[in-house]
Parts: structure tokens; sequence; C-alpha cells
């Protein structure tokens, strides 16, 4: 059952990636990538990390995805203006990447034995991840929370109004 | 002994059984009550403004939602030559839908034993049931927005750009307020809330019940606002600015694609209440711990009180102008953040000083 589960879900999020990354039309995408996403939340609750999935709904496919709706209906993309196709010299390197990385995971998971062995089925309750991060790992989770802070306060000097030529004169 | 939770392993066929009539009794009372709520709505604006709403159709207009519905039925379905197709017809389906599963996590009575089993009153008690509500309140947006970008057409992009602000902004605020709430839950499944809010008030007062309306006044005024802002309900219904965008995001849309938007606000309405009911109120707890009152069903209690803040949410409608763009901004990310934070960090104080 679970096992069904699994190959249906990852089916799915692999479908969907690839439909997003082929597609033209941009917001076409980002609802490929919401599939995509999703699949990817039921995957966590099913390996028995609930907290993980709400979070991957919530932050990925609630917050973030939206974002990017927002930014692309801001560019003003109608449905039928389709944006130029592939341009080789442009999708080369992103290519080779994405490729070479491709072939590490490969090769990772091949040779290291570790990465081939079955995790045992664990259940992550939400109170445990919570002492986990708060309590164990509390200084990274600062230091990250901080340097998220950095980035906006850098956004708002970035995109903050300047005040106009005359009056400063 | 207490007789065992029903569940698929231990007597799948009862579970089935069970699943299906729970799953078709809570759709049919969600879907009455979006029916009625648009009756009550115009019956309560109608009388609040000295008019007297719908009377025609039946006693004092009650058949009106089914005349609304065949009305719409018969209409003209019509999809602009120049729309996206596929996404102009999924778009009214992906905002009702999620405002009908976020339904099945709550919670509307106490553990009934049948068959030898005990049965939860409520579809599904997961265990990040609060998270689950946060998830898919997060998903109803991408109706919105693919309805305004899929129409092709300036007003009802402008409305769909105008939900995405809006949403982002008034979701961190509704689940910065939730926190404070579990943290003195200390559990996310809105069945141990629902238990814990049946308690004597602060371990003393031992008629009246510990609601968390009282404990945590400032989140549930909090929740209600930016719940209200969260489903696009007056004064925050920016998205479908009547007086600028004609009518937002549903301005292409006919038919009966046109009252799936609608049925959706109500559904939208009748979910964000059930869960300010089922967080602050003590969900399907009766309000005063005496026996007349703990004999009667809980779901009843459930929905007098989802009923009641209809009414109130139906009450703003008709008292409040709708605010301004720039005002809605302002009071997401300058009054209701850091209101929210606050609550966070005082309740976490109390809390670690209690213990």
């Amino acid at each position: 059952m679970a096992s069904l589960l699994f190959y249906i879900l990852g089916f799915i999020m692999l479908t969907a990636t690839l439909l997003c990354i082929t597609r033209r039309n941009p917001v076409h995408a980002v609802i490929y990538l919401v599939v995509g996403f999703f699949a990817l939340a039921l995957m966590f609750y099913l390996l028995g990390a609930p907290l993980v999935a709400a979070w991957e709904v919530i932050v990925y496919a609630g917050a973030i995805m939206v974002l990017f709706l927002f930014i692309i209906m801001m560019l003003g993309l109608a449905p039928q203006e389709l944006p130029e196709g592939p341009n080789w010299h442009r999708w080369g390197p992103l290519v080779l990447l994405s490729s070479s990385l491709m072939a590490c995971t490969l090769l990772l998971i091949f040779q290291d034995p570790a990465a081939t062995e079955i995790i045992g089925t664990y259940y992550l309750a939400p109170q445990e991840l919570g002492e986990a991060l708060f309590g164990r790992y509390a200084l990274a989770v600062e230091v990250v929370s901080f340097q998220l802070l950095f980035a906006s306060i850098g956004a708002y000097m970035l995109g903050r109004s300047l005040p106009k030529e005359d009056d400063e004169s | 002994m207490t007789p065992e939770m029903l569940s698929l392993s231990n007597s799948p066929g009862i579970f089935i059984g069970i699943m299906l009539v729970k799953l078709i009794v809570v759709f049919a009372v969600v879907m009455l009550s979006v029916a009625y709520a648009t009756w009550c709505e115009r019956k309560v604006i109608g009388h609040m403004q000295t008019r007297l709403g719908p009377m025609r159709t039946g006693w004092h207009g009650l058949l009106q939602p089914f005349a609304d519905g065949i009305k719409l039925f018969f209409k003209e379905d019509f999809i602009p030559a120049q729309a996206s197709k596929v996404p102009y017809l999924l778009a009214p389906m992906m905002i009702l839908v999620p405002a009908l599963i976020t339904v099945a996590v709550i919670p509307f009575g106490p553990d009934i034993t049948l068959f030898g089993f005990q049965i939860p009153q409520q579809i599904s008690d997961l265990n990040i049931g609060v998270l689950y509500i946060l998830a898919f309140a997060g998903l109803g947006i991408y109706g919105i927005v693919l309805a305004g970008w899929a129409s092709n057409s300036k007003y009802a992009l402008l409305g769909g750009v105008r939900a995405t602000a809006q949403m982002i902004s008034y979701e961190l605020a509704a689940g910065l307020t939730i926190i404070a709430v579990f943290m003195l839950s200390e559990t996310l499944s809105l069945r141990g809330i629902v238990a814990l809010q049946q308690q004597d008030l602060w371990g003393v007062c031992s008629f009246v019940p510990n609601w968390y309306v009282f404990t945590q006044p400032l989140a549930f005024c909090l929740f209600v606002v930016t719940g209200l802002a969260e489903i696009n309900r007056t004064p925050f219904d920016m998205p479908e600015a009547e007086s600028e965008l004609v009518s937002g995001f549903c301005t292409e849309y006919s038919s009966m694609k046109y009252a799936l938007f609608f049925m959706a606000e109500y559904a939208n309405m009748i979910v964000i209440a059930a869960i300010t009911a089922t967080l602050f109120l003590g969900g399907w707890s009766a309000p005063l711990n005496i026996a007349i009152f703990t004999m009667i069903p809980g779901f009843v209690w459930l929905l007098l009180k989802v009923y009641s803040l209809m009414f109130f949410f139906m009450w703003l409608r008709a008292t409040f102008p709708r605010v301004r763009y720039d005002q809605l901004m302002q009071l997401g990310w300058k009054v209701m953040l850091p209101l929210a934070l606050a609550n966070v960090v005082i309740t976490g104080l109390v809390v670690v000083i209690l213990q």
C-alpha cells in the first residue's frame, strides 16, 4: 500500500516537474510546480513527517509560488503572448550544470552503501521536530533567521524610495 | 473498559461505511448552509438597510437560493475567446475544493460508541490539524489568481494581483495568531484543542469552560479580522471591488462557474467561522458546564456558534465601507503583524512563568 502510493506520488512529482520545465507559458509552469510540491508534501507525509509535509504546502505551494504568480502577473504576460523559445546560448550552461549535478547524485547513490541502505519507518512527531529545532539546533536556526533578517533589510534598503533631487539642494 | 477506536485496520467494512456517512452528512450540511447563507445575507442586510430583501419566492423568499440556482443553471456558459481554456475552467473548482476539504478536520461532537467501537465525530483527526487548515487556506488563492489571469481581461487580472498580495500579507498574521493558541494547548490536533477548552476556566471557575477567547482575546480579534481578509469578505473584498474593478477576478465568468465562485465565498465563510469557533469558542462544547446545556448534542452548539459568527460577518458587511488598498496593506503589515508577534511573545512569557 505504502510503496504503491510512493511510486504513484513519485511518478506525479517527476512528471509535474518535467512538465514545469518544458512549458513555454510561465503560469502553466508555476501550476505544474505547485502540483510537484504537493506530491512532495504527500511523500513527506508518507515517510512519517507530517509537520514537514504541512510546511511544504504552506511555505512552498501556499506562499512562494503565489509570489511567483504575482511577479508573472506584474510582468503582464497575457495568456496568448508566449515568450521566445529556448535559446541554446543561454540554456547550454544550465543544462551542463544540472546534468553534471544529476551524474554526481547518481554516482553517490550507486557508490555509497549508506545511501542505498533502507531507512526504517520513523514517525516524526511535531513536538520532537520543534524540540530539535529550538533545542539542539537553536544556534543554527538563529543564524539562519538572522541571515533572513539581513536579506529583508537589504531588500528594503535597495527598494526604498529615495528623496527627490530638488529636496536635497 | 473503553472500546477500541475504529480504524481501517481493525474493521475496514464498518470504517468505510461510517466514513461515507460522515462525509455525506457533513457535505450536505455545508452545502445547505451555503445555499441558505446567501438568503440570510440578503435578508439580514436588507433589514439592516430598512429593506425587506427577497420576498417573492416562497414564504419570505425562503426558496430564493433554489430560484437563483435554477436561474444560473440556465444562463449561457460563456468562455471568452482569448481566455486560457483549461485554467479558466479549473479556477472555480480550485477555489471551492480547498474550502470544502478544510471542513474534514473540524470536530463536531464527542466520541460515540457504535458497533462496539469508539467513533470520533470528525472526518479525520489529523495530528497537524491546525497546520492542515493553514495549508489549504493558502491554496484557495490559486483559484482567484488563475481566474483573474485566465480570463485575459484587465479588470480580472487586477483582481487576481490584488488577491495575491492580500493573501500573502494576511496569511502571515493569521498563522501567528494561531501560534498563540497552540502555545497554550500544546497540541496541533483540533480534537485535542476542543477537549482542553472543556476544562474549568483557569482551573478555578467550575461552570464556565476554559475557552481560549477568555485567555487570548487579542488573538481572537486578530484571527477574525485576518480571517475576513483571507476569504476576501467585506470590508476587505478588494479582489472583487465592484466600484473599481467591475467584479474583479470573476468579471468574465457566467452561469454555474460564476455560481461556484459564490458558493466558494460562502463555503469559505463557513470554514472561517467553524475554525474560529473551534480554536477560540470551544468548538462543539456547551457555553456553560451545566447539565441542561451539556445534554444538547455537540453539533447543535457548533452550528449555533458558526451561524452566530456568520451573522456577525454579515453585520460587518452592512456596516463598514470597503477599505482602500493602501489602508489594507498598512493594516496588515503595520498593525496586524506586530500585534500578532507581540501576542506570541507575551503568551510565551506567561506560559514560561506559570510553569
